[in-house]
């Protein structure tokens, strides 16, 4: 038998994050820098995977599949195909990033009190995120995907609830520090609470339907089941397709999220540090996108083409009022939510107009807005941790003081309104023209998004950065090493990716035109070829 | 030789990387790195252009593949590029121009403490005008389309501590994007109807038609009028033209650049570029007419009554790329000339705002032209060298002016028609017009008594003429004013090189062109001597007068800015509050309400936001397990 290597690069943050919260209390500094090392070491293996994996290959690749419970046909089955292995490796590279830029951020306030070990729980808690996450990208059983899909909301309620900012300009009313934390922690808890009882509700619908799934097809082997759907084996009525294709739907656009199921977004992202809105946003919340590809069109495609214009609808929605909402956010990281929101949208349109430009384009997007939101989020938690407010009142003139910040907060601002050179560009413009080919009206108005983005970035950058140095900022240091350190890495990729996307399109491409015949769909012939 | 092109884009390109990111210790040479790199780039011109000119006109074209950008079934973009006539003219341009406002800036920006900075700008600029002439498809063009759109942000903004300058900048990105949602439309109406959007498959070659001629003409409709949309955003043409007049808020050089030689012009070049399709489509030309006929007299309006010099500039790059349009939207008859007028604009205008700058580096930045008069005394190298390309300007006969703006206007009758009639009346109107507000910038500038007065500080202007840096940028492109036109127009050269690219047409005048240039030669002499009888004979008031109601309106850029405002600022800012409170009250309310009572939970959510979150949490989780366990027994049972 070969090394299960799978299983290794999500078994081996899972263990990083036991051994992380094992630390004794005084060793916080010695809990960061094995969180760190096993990141690396994860994105190591992760690295090994993508060599390992052949686009021109088999589906599924890099195969293990143990009997798990066996009265149910539950098996514990791993594989591969170029859409997961690319979110993988999206994965396993932003999180060493999120790490370093949150050293600092569970710090204990006062020393003394250590029964409480947060500087361990939080950086344990990330690790586990991050092995379920990869565990998702990984399993083709359903219900084996369906608990950790779950699962990872536990961990990620704790990350939200448990760590703000300590950013509390939003709270001006407050009259003291400790009126200040107070409202704080109320308003973090009930974003908390709202994260996690959104994607329960998602997850309990979706729980429903993989029961159902499992009633009509006996099985929970996504291969198999595709399968005998494909040879005329497994009949499901159009009726029963439609309801289990909803139910799993349901819960991923929660997570992804679509409008109008967005609004915990922004709560959990303005209340959480920063690094850990880069984890809801570029990480966890992918998993709902990938699994739209991977599931709803996989096992329901029929129900799939069904519901393609009113998801296209909330897809459209999304993209628009995402953006809309961002131009009229004046607390920062709310902004940044919105404008995922928006970017989301895109995703899904791209997953939905059932192109290969549109499907392709989406799973390169998940990739540079991983990436983009990424740059543009921690070193806008970098401004915020230097002044202790979220509010874009609140700055001005910090061009002036800090170059290099602002220079690297204006470039990631440009890869979110996906400027040409930078890597959303090619993934936003791939998701519009191949919507555009089936349905042009869409097309065109999905359009107007690059317009809104430019405001709401631009604005935002008008507004920190430039323009009279403000008092408040006027002794705001530049970035640091261990800033520039996650910050540079991030540009370049965004840059390399942006000129060079062969690599990733590549492993991706396969893995799209499978998708493309599971659903029996082929592009729409040009015209002018057509016509001859 | 193919391979130079890749490198003539790389040179400014690493100009940009190395002072972007080279920091501190290159602010003692980095302004001579970027001028070099910039230089490197006009060398590299020339040498292609030596080797172009040893073929036979119709073999000139060469190609150059670097690699395959965006891989995806039936979806294919490639990082190559095409050299052309075309694309040549515009490589000698860019970087000839270019290299000698580098050269100019080394002596305006000496006291700025970010000049390093400014010249990684001006490379960055430089190398995605580059690529924008040379790419091979539109795609590729798009990436310099924007490139140059950021190098104009970030150069307009320079000056960003100044909350005008930021805002102007960000206007004018905002501006633009607008205009590459129509270049994006147009890209991907042609992926949809050709399967491509690289040049050769779709615009056709000598040897072969491309497939624009298997399209409908609704098609090329449609992806003509998106095109000239982004040829709006891009060449500040009517209705997208709003954002030009604040650009000025930049530094000089990059006015004289980006924002009157280079940048602005790209609009023409994506007419021109794209001739296989507007011929084509005789509605969308009509509209192209229009749009430049519209805006060359909008512009000039707004020229004749501006103070602020740039601006009084800015209102006449505006109209002369107007007359540009106008000549593409013509077809065959007119894409030389429209080319043409470019090329000799690029050498007076960026002339012409070099020497605003020269004065107003003599004047402690003043740009108020009520506070100049006599300066010619002070600046006798200004003076002459902006004359000159004020008589190229204004079309004395001879000069570069002159030969490219006639063409246009004979061209312009020659559509033939009450369109004929209306076209090139317009434009002629429009020959007065520049005569008039250019006079007014000769007059109030050069002439008269001194009014400059002490600024708040109690500084006393002491206008004197700028160091050499500077002069011999605006002697040399003095030179290009007064000869280009002749040069290109003697045996008819300029037609015969571009000829194989954009093709030509004769057309049918109802007027000789003997009649349009006598008519010229009237209009400019009625237009110059209005203007000499108000601010030459008279002296000119410090203070402007409160004005006519148009001198006003025209002061305001005929209130478009405040439509925008009202509708486009006010109108949205509404729209995003109301949506901001909808999503807080409505959204928000109506999912978790719906969530609340399905659970008929609607009273432990208010216990949930007073604290009994977690226990609540864990309590939902454990259901959860609770009812996986109980199916999997009863399947089992």
């Amino acid at each position: 038998m070969s090394f299960p290597l799978l299983t290794a690069t999500a078994a081996l943050p899972a263990l990083g994050a036991v051994a992380t919260a094992a630390v004794p209390a005084a060793q916080r500094v010695a809990a960061k820098w094995l969180a760190l090392l096993v990141s690396l070491g994860t994105l190591a293996l992760a690295a090994v995977t993508l060599v390992r994996f052949d686009p021109d290959g088999a589906r599924y690749q890099l195969t293990e599949s143990h009997p798990w419970i066996a009265d149910f046909g539950v098996r514990y089955e791993l594989g591969v195909d170029g859409i997961g292995v690319a979110l993988i490796a999206l994965t396993a590279l932003l999180i060493p990033f999120i790490i370093l830029a949150g050293w600092h951020d569970a710090d204990p306030q006062e020393t003394g009190s250590s029964r409480w070990r947060p500087t361990q729980g939080f950086f344990a808690l990330i690790l586990a995120v991050e092995a379920m996450v990869i565990i998702s990208f990984e399993a083709t059983d359903v219900f084996l995907f369906y608990i950790f899909f779950e699962a990872m909301l536990i961990p990620m309620y704790f990350l939200i609830g448990g760590f703000g900012d300590r950013a509390h300009g939003a709270y001006r009313s407050a009259t003291s520090t400790a009126e200040g934390d107070a409202a704080a922690a109320t308003q973090r808890s009930y974003a908390a609470v709202k994260f996690l009882l959104y994607n329960l509700v998602g997850g309990l619908i979706m729980l429903a339907a993989v029961i159902g799934l499992y009633v009509v097809a006996g099985n929970f082997s996504l291969q198999e089941i595709v399968q005998a759907r494909a040879n005329g084996s497994l009949h499901m009525a159009t009726s029963t397709e439609r309801w289990l294709f909803l139910g799993f739907f349901f819960a991923f656009a929660v997570k992804a999220p679509l409008w109008p199921l967005h609004t915990w977004l922004p709560n959990a992202m303005g209340e959480a540090t920063a690094p850990v809105a880069v984890l809801i946003t570029a990480v966890v919340d992918k998993v709902g996108t990938f699994a739209m590809l991977r599931f709803c069109l996989q096992l329901f495609p029929e129900a799939s083409k069904w519901a393609t214009p009113a998801i296209l609808v909330l897809a459209l929605i999304s993209i628009v009022y995402g953006a809309l909402l961002a131009v009229g956010q004046r607390d920062i990281k709310r902004l940044v939510a919105y404008a995922s929101i928006s970017h989301f949208g895109f995703i899904i349109m791209g997953i939905f107009a059932m192109t290969s430009q549109g499907q392709s384009g989406a799973t390169l997007y998940m990739v540079n807005h991983g990436i983009s939101t990424a740059a543009l989020m921690l070193v806008a938690g970098f401004l915020i941790s230097r002044r202790g407010s979220r509010l874009i009142a609140d700055y001005g003139g910090v061009q002036k003081v800090a170059p290099v910040l602002a220079g690297t907060f204006l470039i990631g601002g440009l890869a979110t309104l996906s400027l040409p050179g930078l890597a959303p560009f090619v993934s936003e413009f791939l998701v519009l023209v191949g919507t555009f080919t089936r349905y042009p009206v869409v097309g065109i108005i999905a359009t107007f998004g690059i317009v809104l983005a430019a405001l709401y970035t631009l604005v935002l950058y008008q507004r920190t950065m430039t323009g009279p140095v403000k008092a408040e900022v006027a002794e705001m240091p530049d970035l640091r090493v261990r800033e520039l350190l996650v910050v540079a890495p991030l540009i370049a990729l965004l840059i390399f990716l942006g000129v060079y996307p062969k690599p990733v399109t590549d492993i991706v491409n396969p893995a799209v035109k499978q998708t493309m015949s599971d659903v029996h769909k082929t592009d729409p012939k040009p015209e002018v070829e057509a016509a001859k | 030789m193919e391979n130079l092109i890749a490198l003539l884009i790389a040179a400014p390109l690493l100009g940009a990387a190395v002072l972007l990111c080279g920091g501190r210790r290159l602010d003692a040479v980095g302004h001579w790195i970027g001028t070099a790199l910039a230089s490197a780039s006009f060398v590299m011109g020339v040498v292609l252009f030596a080797d172009m000119l040893g073929k036979s006109p119709d073999d000139r074209t060469i190609s150059q593949h670097l690699f395959s950008w965006i891989p995806v079934a039936g979806f294919q973009a490639d990082a190559s590029f095409q050299l052309d006539q075309l694309s040549m003219t515009f490589v000698l341009l860019i970087s000839g121009v270019g290299s000698l406002i580098h050269l100019y800036s080394v002596g305006y920006m000496e006291h700025d403490e970010r000049r390093r900075r400014f010249f990684g700008y001006l490379n960055l600029f430089l190398a995605a005008m580059l690529l924008l002439v040379l790419a091979d498809n539109y795609l590729l063009l798009y990436v310099g389309w924007e490139g140059v759109g950021l190098a104009s942000y970030l150069l307009i903004g320079f000056w960003q501590h100044k909350p005008s300058a930021a805002t102007a900048a960000k206007k004018a990105f905002l501006v633009n994007r607008v205009g590459d949602m129509g270049l994006s439309i147009a890209i991907m109406l042609m992926f949809t109807t050709f399967g491509t959007f690289a040049f050769g498959p779709v615009l056709g070659t000598h040897e072969e038609a491309g497939l624009t001629q298997g399209a409908s003409e609704g098609k090329l409709t449609a992806i003509a009028l998106m095109l000239l949309l982004a040829a709006c955003g891009k060449s500040a043409q009517v209705p997208l033209q709003s954002w030009l007049g604040d650009a000025m808020e930049g530094p000089t050089p990059v006015s004289a650049l980006i924002h009157a030689a280079t940048m602005v012009t790209a609009g023409v070049y994506l007419i021109v570029r794209s001739g296989a399709i507007f011929n084509a489509a005789p509605d969308a030309q009509l509209v192209v007419t229009v749009v430049g006929a519209v805006t060359l007299l909008f512009g000039a309006i707004v020229g004749c009554a501006k103070d602020d010099i740039k601006k009084a500039l800015a209102g006449s790059t505006m109209s002369q790329i107007g007359y540009m349009v106008l000549a593409a939207g013509l077809g065959p008859i007119g894409y030389v000339w429209a080319i043409m007028h470019l090329v000799t604009h690029g050498f007076f205008k960026a002339g012409l705002f070099l020497g605003a700058g020269s004065v107003m580096h003599g004047m402690n930045d003043e740009v108020d032209m009520r506070k100049f008069g006599g300066l010619r005394k002070y600046m006798p190298i200004t003076f002459v060298t902006f004359g000159l390309g004020y008589l190229a300007i204004i079309g004395f006969p001879g000069l570069s002016g002159f030969f490219s703006k006639d063409k246009i206007i004979e061209a312009a009758f020659a559509k033939g028609g009450t369109e004929g009639w209306i076209l090139g009346g317009a434009a002629l109107l429009g020959a007065a017009i520049t005569a008039y507000y250019m006079t007014r910038v000769m007059l109030m500038t050069f002439f008269g008594e001194k009014r400059w007065q002490p600024d708040a500080d109690g500084h006393e202007p002491h206008p004197h003429e700028s160091p050499r840096s500077m002069t011999i940028p605006m002697i040399v492109l003095a030179f290009g004013s007064v000869f280009a036109g002749g040069l290109f127009s003697i045996g008819d050269r300029f037609l015969h090189w571009l000829e194989p690219v954009t093709g030509h047409s004769e057309g049918d005048s109802p007027v000789s062109a003997l009649t349009v240039t006598l008519a010229t030669m009237v209009l400019l002499v009625v237009g110059a001597g209005i203007a000499y009888a108000q601010y030459g004979r008279r002296p000119v008031p410090v203070v402007a007068p409160r004005g006519s109601l148009a001198t006003r309106a025209a002061r305001r850029d005929l209130y478009q800015d405040d439509f925008n405002h009202v509708v486009l600022v006010r109108g949205g800012e509404h729209l995003t509050r109301s949506l901001v409170y909808v999503d807080h009250t409505l959204v928000d309310g109506v999912v978790n309400g719906t969530a609340a009572s399905v659970g008929g939970l609607s009273g432990r959510l208010r216990r949930l936001q007073n604290g009994y979150a977690r226990s609540y949490a864990v309590s939902m989780f454990g259901g959860a397990a609770v009812l996986i366990a109980a199916t999997l027994l009863m399947r089992a049972v």
